[in-house]
């Protein structure tokens, strides 16, 4: 089959065309970027009077370094728990929503409301609410028997971040599995319930498998948030305390950098940082998209 | 409404001209709250008293978000004429050698009188290079000193005019408070694993920090604060913490504890001797007694000073117009002025910088009039400084002071014990030294 071409006589207008984006990209991304690979090569004083050239030298220490070695784990935890909580809990809400008629929008709206609180607000709200001191959840829990300080208690530090991160999350995994829920054929479901399946295998055995891209969509995008998208919450609630427990990658890179001052080893973990991003977004475009087809 | 708006620019635009006259000095801090306000009533009154600079405060946030602010604004050219920079970030700027002009050289250059003598020594021996010389103009200097709820103590049978001198008779005072259910804790700390807990705690105990004079004797020093004396403290505020007789407010400055003070759920707090005003503020509904912090007689029987904290004013070299030295060095003349320094001393809480201003405060009987507002600076001017209680100089500083908290919150989770934290402290904070050396040596 033929089809229709425009084609341009100009061999310079689609560069014009294209400059903008490329301009945009070529000065907030590429040269950024290209600034975390040198200065990562790069041994400094914070004020830039001193440099050397060390080569892999901020790599190779950032490998024998204890604490880096933590910070990845404790990335592993938190994205993980991140993306298994605020999925999790959307699902449940995307499935309740589903089977809601009339009142489905009016929860869609409610559900989406937390996506549009800044990061630093969120924290912060978290912040005050588990408060060993003044927060109405460690009084709650004072009932229980249970002394919640997330300033002494690794777990319970953790425990918060995970929440406020997979908190703000929800509204967008939510808004996804709502519409990947219209989309499973009508059909399909009462097919099924004619057989004799009840909700619960049908939701297991239909619905389920037919949602998987936009569960393996949604881990990818989770996945990449808890990583890097989740400095402001940290920084507000627990600050990578207690005893690095919630240093996290992305807020190990800002405490070196920002509060150390040491330049190259903290632009060598942002290019770490970066590739760790290819290799998501590598597996996004080039697995997922291609091996979950029905 | 359009009159007023046209007013309003008319009055805009007059003032932009007659700033065009005057030359800027831009001046970076972390001074918010009242005591920024404070801070910009005194730049307000130079800028009055002369018509050739105008002196603009601009403020940056914490003290590490108005360093890394500086640090980043120089490196791009932009940087302020002079920049607030707090104690602990002394080591960074020192070794910048190229970024800073000296003070003493600025008021020299400047032709402007400048006499080393009229400070209070053991704020300037804190910002001195090795051959005596100061580097940065000192502003706002405070130490820490202990807060006590009257109340409280009267209520567990204590006599509220006697506060505890020692760590141990802390420790029985404060199971005294808590066991008659007076307060819920007995003491709280800010800084409670550095600058307070560990620093100080040193200092007035007289144990080296690091090697080579606290590291005022170059960038090759080693820390020492793992000594068998700081661990035995620390595994005490541990068991204390288990009896519910110390509560920990958090790393840093300890975001909590003041507030647990102002509560009346700790009955004593120790923290900067410039929490001074705002312990009166807000201690509503009881009375506040101030004393020297505690000392350990298991360790010494004769306290040495203690250790400042707060800010200076470094002068950042680059500025395009030289104009902009001579109006910082003219305000510097200004900022030591004794009426100048006794204000500022008086209404914060930190300490007088030149002996001037302490003796015109003595001499307007403010001492006595405000009980409690000189006991920052006899602990601070007690004895004479050792190496050990000279002060600190390391760099990066405020890196490993969050190295140490957190080591220090691995002792109060029970996983570590005193030794064990500081040992792992002393190990990493020495790793950052080296580096530290490493980036600022050729």
């Amino acid at each position: 089959m033929q089809t229709k071409r425009t084609v341009f006589h100009s061999r310079i207008l689609p560069y014009f065309l294209l400059a903008p984006q490329l301009i945009i990209t070529l000065i907030f991304f590429v040269w950024p970027a290209a600034q975390a690979i040198w200065q990562s090569f790069l041994r400094q004083d914070p004020f830039g009077l001193k440099v050397t050239f060390v080569w892999f030298a901020n790599y190779t220490r950032l490998l024998d370094d204890p604490d880096y070695l933590n910070a990845l784990g404790a990335t592993f935890v938190f994205s993980v728990g991140v993306t298994v909580l605020s999925m999790g809990l959307s699902l449940m809400f995307a499935v309740a929503v589903n089977r809601l008629l009339r009142s489905g929008r009016f929860y869609t709206t409610l559900l989406v409301w937390p996506y549009a609180v800044a990061p630093a607000a969120a924290g912060l709200l978290w912040w005050f609410m588990f408060n060993p001191s003044v927060g109405i959840i460690p009084y709650l829990l004072s009932f229980l028997g249970y002394e919640w300080n997330h300033r002494l208690h690794t777990g319970d530090a953790i425990v918060l971040i995970i929440i406020a991160a997979a908190w703000k999350q929800i509204s967008y995994n939510f808004l996804f599995f709502v519409a990947g829920l219209q989309s499973v054929p009508q059909s399909l479901t009462e097919a099924a319930a004619i057989d004799g399946a009840g909700p619960f295998k049908r939701f297991w055995t239909v619905v389920f498998p037919l949602l998987s891209p936009t569960t393996f969509f949604l881990a990818v995008i989770n996945i990449t948030y808890a990583m890097f998208d989740t400095f402001g919450i940290v920084d507000a609630t627990t600050s990578g305390g207690p005893s690095q427990s919630t240093n996290i990658l992305v807020y190990k890179v800002y405490a070196d950098g920002f509060i150390g001052l040491n330049l190259g080893p903290s632009a060598a973990q942002s290019v770490i940082l970066m590739l760790i991003v290819v290799v998501l977004t590598v597996v996004q475009f080039r697995w997922i998209e291609r091996k979950v087809q029905y | 409404m359009f009159k007023k708006l046209s007013m309003a620019a008319v009055a805009v635009a007059l003032s932009a001209t007659s700033s065009l006259a005057a030359t800027e000095v831009t001046w970076w801090h972390a001074m918010g709250g009242e005591l920024g306000k404070k801070l910009e009533e005194i730049a307000q009154k130079f800028n009055d008293s002369q018509s050739d600079y105008k002196v603009v405060p601009v403020f940056k946030g914490t003290y590490p978000e108005t360093l890394t602010a500086a640090i980043a604004a120089f490196r791009a050219g932009q940087q302020p004429a002079i920049v607030q920079v707090f104690e602990v970030g002394t080591g960074t700027m020192m070794a910048a050698k190229g970024a800073v002009y000296p003070v003493y050289k600025l008021m020299a250059d400047n032709k402007e009188p400048w006499d080393p003598k009229g400070f209070l020594a053991p704020v300037v021996g804190y910002y001195s290079d090795a051959q005596g010389n100061i580097l940065s103009m000192p502003f706002n200097s405070s130490t820490p000193i202990m807060y006590y709820n009257k109340d409280v103590f009267q209520k567990a049978g204590l006599d509220p005019e006697v506060a505890p001198k020692t760590w141990a008779e802390l420790a029985t005072m404060g199971k005294k408070i808590v066991d008659s259910g007076a307060a819920a804790c007995g003491f709280t700390l800010s800084y409670a694993a550095t600058w307070v807990g560990l620093e100080n705690y040193s200092a007035i105990q007289n144990l080296p920090y690091g090697t080579l004079q606290n590291g005022f004797g170059g960038l090759k020093t080693e820390f020492k604060f793992n000594g068998k004396e700081q661990a035995a403290f620390w595994d005490n505020l541990k068991k204390q913490q288990d009896a519910k007789v110390f509560k920990y407010g958090g790393p840093g400055g300890g975001a909590e504890t003041a507030p647990m003070f102002y509560a009346q759920q700790c009955a004593i707090y120790m923290g900067s001797s410039a929490s001074r005003a705002g312990v009166i503020n807000n201690a509503k509904g009881f009375k506040v007694g101030f004393a020297p912090m505690p000392y350990d007689d298991t360790v010494t029987k004769d306290p040495k000073n203690s250790i400042i904290g707060g800010a200076t004013l470094w002068t950042l070299n680059g500025q395009k117009n030289p104009d902009v030295y001579k109006g910082v060095a003219k305000f510097f003349t200004y900022l030591s002025k004794p009426e100048v320094q006794a204000d500022w001393h008086q209404f914060t809480g930190y300490l007088p910088i030149t002996n001037a201003a302490y003796e015109l405060g003595q001499k307007q009987g403010y001492y006595e009039k405000t009980p409690g507002s000189d006991i920052a600076i006899k602990q601070i001017t007690r004895g004479t400084p050792t190496d050990n209680s000279r002060g600190l100089r390391f760099g990066n500083l405020t890196q490993i002071r969050d190295l140490i908290d957190q080591q220090f919150e691995t002792v109060l989770s029970g996983k570590k014990t005193g030794q064990q934290a500081l040992d792992d402290a002393a190990k990493a904070g020495n790793a950052i030294l080296r580096e530290f050396e490493a980036s600022n040596s050729n």
